[in-house]
C-alpha cells in the first residue's frame, strides 16, 4: 500500500496563531500520477504546499517523501530528495537569461556552484541541455532575453523548463494556469501532460476544465479539512463538494 | 589584432588611472581608490545578492586598525600588515555573516548595524587603538623588501595594482559559476531553495568575500595615510559606502567606483564648509534615490550597451 505512494501525509496541521490553516490533513499521492488539490480561497491549498515542501513546519502530523519522514527537513533538501515545487507567482530569475535561468538549475548537481574563482565560461557545458529543454517548452526564439521580459504564459513554461532541469521524480505546481489566456493555458496543459509521463505531479488549480482534463485524483478541500477525494467525475458529482465549492451552480 | 570595445575602454580607463597622478594630488586620488574598493566589495553584497549591510564600516576600519598595528607596533612588512588586516575582517565577515545572513530585509541591516556598534566600542575601548588618537605614524615600509612605499608614486602604483586587482576579483565573482547562483537568490530566493540551493551558504561565502576585501580597502588606506583611527569603524563610513554604491550605481562593474569618487571630491572640495557636506550629501543622496534609481552608471548603461561596453 505503501510503495504506490509516493507522497503521504498524516493528520498534517498547521495552525497560525488561533487560526488553523491545514487541519488533520491525510494526502496520498500515487506515483506518476497527476493529482489536483482544490478548494475555495482560504481552504489550505497553497499551506498545503508549503508543509509539504519544508518551506512551513506543520504544528502538528507527519510528511513521508518514498516512506521518508521529511517533516523536519530545510526545504533545499526536500529539493534535493527530488521534490521540486512552483510558486503561485511566476518563479523565474528575472534578471538572467532565459537560457542562464535553466543553467543556473542544471549547474547545482555538478558541484561547480561554490567556485567563484572561475569563469562562468566553465558553465557553457550545460548549454546544449539547456537550450534543448527550452526547445521543449516552446521557448527556443528566446533564449537570450532576461526572464522578467517575457511574457505571464512563457515565464510559466520557462519555469517548467527549470523544473525539468532537475530531472525531479515529483513536481509540485501551484496555480499553474492562474491568470493565462485560453492558448497558453491549453499549451501549458500539453506541456503538463508531456511532462507527467514518468513524473508524479500534484497541482493547486482553480481551472476546473483543466483539472478535469488532466488529474487523475482530485483531493477537495475546505476549510482546511479534506472534504472528498476521487477521480473528476466522482468529486464532481459528490453532493457535498457541489455545496460548499460550486455553490450548488455547477451543471 | 582586434581588442573588442570592452577592452579598449578598460584600457582606457588604466591609462587614465596610470597618468593621472602626475595631473592630480596622488593621496587624494589613493583615497578614492580605497573608498572604489571598499565601495565594490560592498556592492558585491548589495548589488549582486540583494543584501544590504549597515556595517561594513567595521571590516573597513578594524582592518586598518590591525594592519596599522601589526606595522608599527611589530614592524611587519606592509604585505603581511595588509595580509593580517584582511584576514582580521575575513574573520570578522565569518562571524557577523553567520549571524545576520539568518535575516532578510531590514532585520539583517539591523543585525549588521548592532555588530558594528559592538565593533566600534571595541576600538573605542581597547587599548591597542589608542581610541581617539588612532594609531598615528605607522610607517609604509618596504613592500617586498625592495619599493619603498614613501615614495609617492610608488605607494600610488601600489594602491593602483591592489585596486585593480580587487576589482577584477570582484568582476570574477560576479562573473561565475557561485556568482550565477549570487544573482538567482537576488532574483528569487524561494525559487533558489526550490531548485535545492542551501541559500545560506551561499550568502555566506558572499558576505565573507565582501568583508575580507573591504579589510583590503581598509588596510591599504591605513597605509596610505600612516593612520587608523575611529573614523574609518564609526556608522558614518557604513553609510557612506552604500552612499557611494547607490549613488554610482549598484550591481554595475564600475559604478561603486565612481560614486566613491563623487564622493570624496564632494568632501575635499567642500572641506572648509564643514558640517555643509553632510547637508549636500544628504541633498545629493535624496535626489540620486528620487531621481536616479540606478545611479548615475545604472542610468548611462544602456547607452554603453549599445556600442558594446558592459559599465
Amino acid at each position: 500500500m505503501a510503495e504506490d505512494s509516493i507522497i503521504e501525509t498524516r493528520d498534517l496541521t498547521k495552525e497560525f496563531s488561533g487560526f488553523t490553516a491545514v487541519s488533520g490533513v491525510n494526502l496520498r499521492i500515487r506515483r506518476n500520477t497527476i493529482h489536483a488539490l482544490i478548494g475555495p480561497n482560504g481552504a489550505g491549498k497553497t499551506t498545503c504546499f508549503n508543509l509539504i515542501t519544508g518551506f512551513l513546519r506543520p504544528t502538528r502530523g507527519q510528511v513521508l517523501y518514498d516512506g521518508r519522514d521529511i517533516t523536519a527537513l530545510p526545504p533545499a533538501e526536500v529539493a534535493r530528495l527530488g521534490m521540486v515545487r512552483s510558486f503561485q507567482i511566476s518563479a523565474v530569475f528575472g534578471k538572467l537569461s532565459v537560457l542562464d535561468n535553466v543553467i543556473v538549475a542544471l549547474q547545482r548537481k555538478h558541484g561547480l556552484s561554490f567556485q567563484f574563482w572561475r569563469p562562468s565560461s566553465v558553465l557553457n557545458v550545460f548549454i546544449a541541455q539547456a537550450q534543448s529543454l527550452i526547445d521543449d517548452v516552446g521557448l527556443s526564439d528566446y533564449a537570450g532575453i532576461p526572464a522578467g521580459e517575457l511574457s505571464y504564459g512563457r515565464k510559466r513554461a520557462l519555469e517548467i523548463a527549470t523544473t525539468l532541469a532537475l530531472d525531479p521524480p515529483m513536481i509540485l505546481l501551484d496555480e499553474p494556469m492562474a491568470g493565462m489566456g485560453a492558448e497558453d493555458t491549453s499549451k501549458i496543459t500539453d506541456l503538463i501532460r508531456t511532462v507527467a509521463k514518468n513524473r508524479t505531479i500534484l497541482m493547486v488549480e482553480h481551472n476546473l476544465s483543466v483539472v478535469a482534463d488532466l488529474s487523475d485524483t482530485i483531493t477537495v478541500l475546505e476549510g482546511g479539512q479534506v472534504l472528498a477525494e476521487g477521480p473528476y467525475d466522482q468529486v464532481s458529482t459528490n453532493p457535498a463538494v457541489i455545496d460548499a465549492y460550486m455553490g450548488g451552480a455547477h451543471g | 589584432m582586434q581588442l573588442s570595445r570592452q577592452t579598449l575602454f578598460t584600457l582606457a580607463l588604466l591609462l587614465i588611472g596610470l597618468v593621472l597622478p602626475h595631473f592630480v594630488y596622488p593621496v587624494f586620488l589613493m583615497k578614492g581608490l580605497c573608498f572604489a574598493l571598499f565601495a565594490s566589495a560592498f556592492d558585491l553584497l548589495l548589488g549582486h545578492v540583494g543584501l544590504l549591510s549597515f556595517g561594513h564600516a567595521m571590516f573597513f576600519g578594524f582592518a586598518g586598525y590591525v594592519t596599522a598595528h601589526a606595522a608599527r607596533e611589530w614592524a611587519l612588512s606592509p604585505e603581511l600588515s595588509i595580509l593580517l588586516g584582511v584576514l582580521t575582517a575575513t574573520l570578522l565577515g565569518l562571524v557577523t555573516g553567520w549571524l545576520a545572513i539568518r535575516r532578510q530585509g531590514i532585520y539583517f541591516a539591523m543585525v549588521t548595524l548592532a555588530l558594528a556598534q559592538m565593533m566600534y566600542f571595541v576600538a573605542v575601548e581597547a587599548p591597542f587603538t589608542h581610541g581617539e588618537d588612532g594609531i598615528q605614524g605607522v610607517p609604509r615600509g618596504l613592500l617586498f623588501g625592495l619599493i619603498p612605499l614613501n615614495d609617492p608614486l610608488a605607494i600610488y602604483y601600489t594602491v593602483l595594482a591592489i585596486f585593480v586587482l580587487g576589482l577584477a576579483l570582484i568582476h570574477r565573482v560576479v562573473q561565475s559559476p557561485f556568482g550565477q547562483v549570487l544573482k538567482a537568490i537576488r532574483d528569487n530566493e524561494p525559487r533558489a531553495i526550490s531548485l535545492g540551493y542551501r541559500v545560506d551558504q551561499y550568502k555566506l561565502l558572499a558576505f565573507v568575500l565582501s568583508a575580507g576585501i573591504s579589510g583590503l580597502a581598509g588596510s591599504v588606506k591605513a597605509l596610505v595615510f600612516q593612520l587608523a583611527s575611529l573614523t574609518d569603524v564609526h556608522w558614518h563610513a557604513s553609510g557612506e559606502v552604500v552612499l557611494m554604491t547607490l549613488l554610482g550605481g549598484g550591481g554595475t562593474l564600475f559604478g561603486p567606483t565612481l560614486g566613491a569618487f563623487v564622493v570624496v571630491i564632494i568632501q575635499n572640495s567642500l572641506a572648509e564648509a564643514g558640517s555643509w557636506v553632510t547637508i549636500i550629501q544628504g541633498a545629493i543622496f535624496v535626489l540620486c534615490v528620487l531621481a536616479f534609481r540606478r545611479g548615475i552608471v545604472g542610468t548611462l548603461s544602456p547607452w554603453f550597451a549599445k556600442i558594446g561596453i558592459k559599465v
